[in-house]
């Protein structure tokens, strides 16, 4: 057994209201830079809806994550080593920049050096790379709010495999938002693509890294990631990622993502798991039994043996302590109440999502139901086939129960609660069919409704004692003192000319020369 | 001093000079900056076929080049190579190879400089210079094999060009075999090594970053924080 502490994070999709502050807050901390204009570290997407880059969950084009071979062994989607390697002059999965999206910012010049005249100026959108007038054809944000899904929407593949005909009409469809981050994986399949050997995973806290000293710039992550969340900074030639924050993180403070999160619907703790058992989880045959099987590789903080091992391994007791009070293990494993996004690329993402109920509930109500009478929503969970297979598509592999429990067990949370303070019964038989206890849903609720920032927040510091490594190892780079994104030709190109919020030379070319040089 | 000797004797040591002293101290300066500065990103399509192109053939022309001017003559004789059928094969490998590498330069060329306004972005006055000597010394290269080796009747650089070369680096510069040599063979010589002086100052760099290390790698690799990479020249507080 090799006990490890990771850093995961679940998300309450029925509380994100998709106002993308966490996308903006994000931005402006990690990638107002030149190189990454159009990177994302966390961004939120409208389902049902193609996404950005388009398409990403098509690993038949992409080639992300993991598959397992003839004889039952694991390997990445894109070919054995070797094979990739030959690959490396040309690498066919990997996104274009008409994937993402071509940023634009707006000539405001025209509107302060217009002679006067008849009509107001206007702005013209320019790209931000070549500084040429460029019609807005596509964004990252492109189907907020199901807009253009008329189009768009059809091409979802998770529509596509779950073979459904979407019904776009206004009184029938369904939509719901989904934030994407890097899911710092157990298994990463952009850690195992890098040629080089500059990604790696923290052994500390399991965070995820691209090592920019050692990235050569093969690419080879970025088309690895089965969630495209590594990018390539066209400025500087290498790849950068989400870093989970870990500056704050390592003071015990939330991610930007989370802090700023409006609803609320952000965990953030530590779970620990056993090394160890990562190769075989991966390798479960069934796509559907990979649920169950990353459950079976957290081990249990509250474990007296776990516990003893974990010290003896060096595991801090302050680290053992967050493990037991962590939300995710409440959430993902005590309660299972979270599941992971798209677990069949066999990554084992540590970003795990609470399914939304919303679809469901309003269903419920236009199917003349009562959305907080459980019978009336259990009937509707299975009676909305599109829904429940939709989401079973996104966190099950297409295992409709589990999604359906889940779904089940959150009304049950509701229902419960209203017996509770609303009519002060408890409902024996609602609780059996879920299968929990009263004091069960009552903690769910706790965790989920009123949601303190303490229990969604359970982030134990890096110890002291290895403050002064952490501490050089971030702020030296190439001999430059202060921070490491300032220096020109870093990953930042040229602090200098860096300005606070979005740094857009709207003239592209010519500032690009002066930072782009060797 | 006689041009030759300028040109055969002198610029060749400078080159190699600034060659293996320009990798050091940019490999100790620069660890940020050493990539190969993918541009696939920015323009996918003109670099599907041409990339790979260029860079086997290229990889194809280090290969004959070693072969021509390492190996002497007599050591290919003893495996039982004479000197026709030696010639016969260097000319069909070379003719393939070079005119692979040249075709994926031109289509390169064209990508870079006319094919998309994006590229200008990224395309730096080191890019410039890398493009135009690859292309200089490529095409005089070729034009070399085509003029004097397939249309001209053959010439043996083999007892000149590659006895000098060797003579270099014993530190013993043979000037006179080298000026004997045809005027393009010399010309391809001393372009060659403005080639070479450039090299560590460019996105060339990352020729030696070839990632064989990635065959034997186990697939998740685990780093303690603060044990990675140090930054090569590092500042103490209060130095």
């Amino acid at each position: 057994m090799r006990i490890k502490a990771q850093v995961g994070m679940v998300m309450n999709l029925d509380k994100c209201i998709g106002c993308h502050t966490c996308s903006v807050t994000c931005k402006q901390t990690w990638t107002n830079r030149d190189g990454v204009e159009y990177v994302w570290f966390n961004n939120v997407e409208t389902k049902p809806g193609i996404g950005y880059p388009l398409r990403w969950e098509d690993q038949a084009r992409w080639k992300g994550g993991w598959e397992l071979d003839r004889s039952g062994r694991l390997r990445l989607r894109s070919g054995r080593r070797a094979g990739r390697l030959t690959k490396i002059f040309a690498n066919p999965d990997l996104p274009s920049l008409d994937d993402y999206y071509e940023p634009v910012t707006y000539d405001y010049d025209a509107l302060l050096s217009a002679p006067l005249g008849r009509n107001g100026p206007s702005a013209q959108p320019v790209s931000v790379l070549t500084g040429q007038p460029t019609p807005i054809t596509w964004g990252p944000n492109w189907e907020d709010d199901l807009s253009g899904s008329p189009v768009t929407a059809p091409q979802d593949p998770n529509l596509e495999a779950a073979q459904h005909q979407l019904r776009l009409e206004l009184e029938h469809t369904f939509m719901f938002y989904l934030p994407r981050l890097c899911s710092h994986c157990l298994n990463p399949a952009c850690v195992s693509s890098c040629p080089s050997g500059a990604m790696y995973k923290r052994e500390q806290d399991g965070i995820v890294l691209v090592d920019q000293d050692r990235c050569r710039g093969w690419r080879m992550c970025v088309s690895g990631c089965p969630y495209k969340k590594v990018y390539v900074n066209h400025r500087t030639g290498k790849a950068e990622k989400c870093t989970f924050c870990f500056p704050r993180i390592e003071v015990g403070q939330p991610t930007v993502c989370s802090q700023t999160c409006v609803g609320r619907l952000r965990y953030l703790g530590i779970v620990l798991y056993d090394a160890d058992r990562v190769d075989a989880a991966c390798a479960v045959e069934d796509p559907q039994d990979l649920l169950a099987a990353q459950r079976e590789v957290f081990l249990d903080p509250s474990d007296p043996a776990v516990a003893a091992e974990a010290e003896a391994q060096g595991v801090p007791r302050d680290w053992l302590d967050a493990a037991r009070r962590s939300p995710i293990w409440s959430l993902a494993v005590k309660h299972q109440v979270a599941l992971p996004l798209h677990p069949e690329y066999r990554t084992l993402p540590m970003v795990w999502y609470i399914p939304p109920l919303s679809p469901v509930l309003d269903a419920t109500g236009s199917l003349g139901g009562d959305d907080a009478d459980a019978d009336d929503v259990f009937a509707a969970v299975h009676q909305l086939r599109i829904p429940l297979d939709y989401l079973a598509q996104l966190f099950t592999a297409g295992d409709r129960a589990r999604v359906a429990g889940v779904l089940m067990k959150l009304t049950a949370v509701r229902s419960h609660m209203r017996g509770l303070t609303a009519g002060g019964k408890v409902d024996t038989d609602l609780l059996d069919r879920v299968g929990a206890s009263g004091a069960e849903l009552e903690e769910l609720y706790r965790l989920l409704g009123i949601a303190k920032m303490a229990d969604r927040y359970v982030v134990p510091k890096a110890h002291e004692e290895d403050a002064a490594r952490l501490d050089s190892w971030a702020s030296t780079w190439a001999g430059a003192e202060g921070c490491a994104l300032d220096v020109p030709g870093g990953p930042g190109t040229g602090g200098a000319t860096v300005v606070s919020g979005p740094s857009i030379p709207v003239r592209g070319a010519a500032g690009a020369r002066r930072n782009g040089g060797e | 001093m006689s041009t030759s000797v300028l040109v055969f004797a002198v610029w060749p040591y400078i080159a190699l000079t600034v060659f293996v002293v320009g990798h050091v101290w940019r490999w100790r300066r620069d660890q940020a900056g050493w990539t190969s500065r993918t541009s696939q990103l920015l323009e996918p399509r003109g670099l599907r076929l041409a990339s790979p192109l260029f860079h086997f053939g290229a990889l194809a022309v280090v290969g004959g080049h070693a072969l021509g001017l390492v190996v002497p003559a007599r050591v290919t004789a003893a495996l039982g190579l004479t000197e026709h059928g030696y010639h016969v094969m260097a000319l069909v490998f070379g003719l393939v190879a070079g005119v692979a590498m040249a075709t994926g330069l031109v289509m390169l060329v064209i990508r870079r400089f006319r094919y998309s306004e994006r590229l200008r972005l990224v395309t730096t006055r080191l890019d410039w210079a890398v493009y135009g000597l690859l292309v200089m010394t490529a095409g005089i290269g070729l034009w070399a094999t085509f003029g004097e080796n397939l249309v001209g009747g053959g010439y043996d650089y083999r007892e000149t060009i590659s006895v000098w070369f060797r003579s270099l680096f014993v530190l013993s510069p043979d000037v006179d075999l080298m000026a004997a040599a045809p005027f393009v063979f010399r010309l391809h010589v001393a372009v060659a090594f403005g080639f070479v002086a450039l090299w560590p100052f460019t996105r060339l760099v990352h020729v030696w970053s070839v990632p064989l290390g990635y065959l034997v790698r186990p697939y998740v690799v685990y780093r303690q924080a603060g044990s990675g990479t140090r930054p090569a020249v590092t500042r103490t507080p209060w130095a």
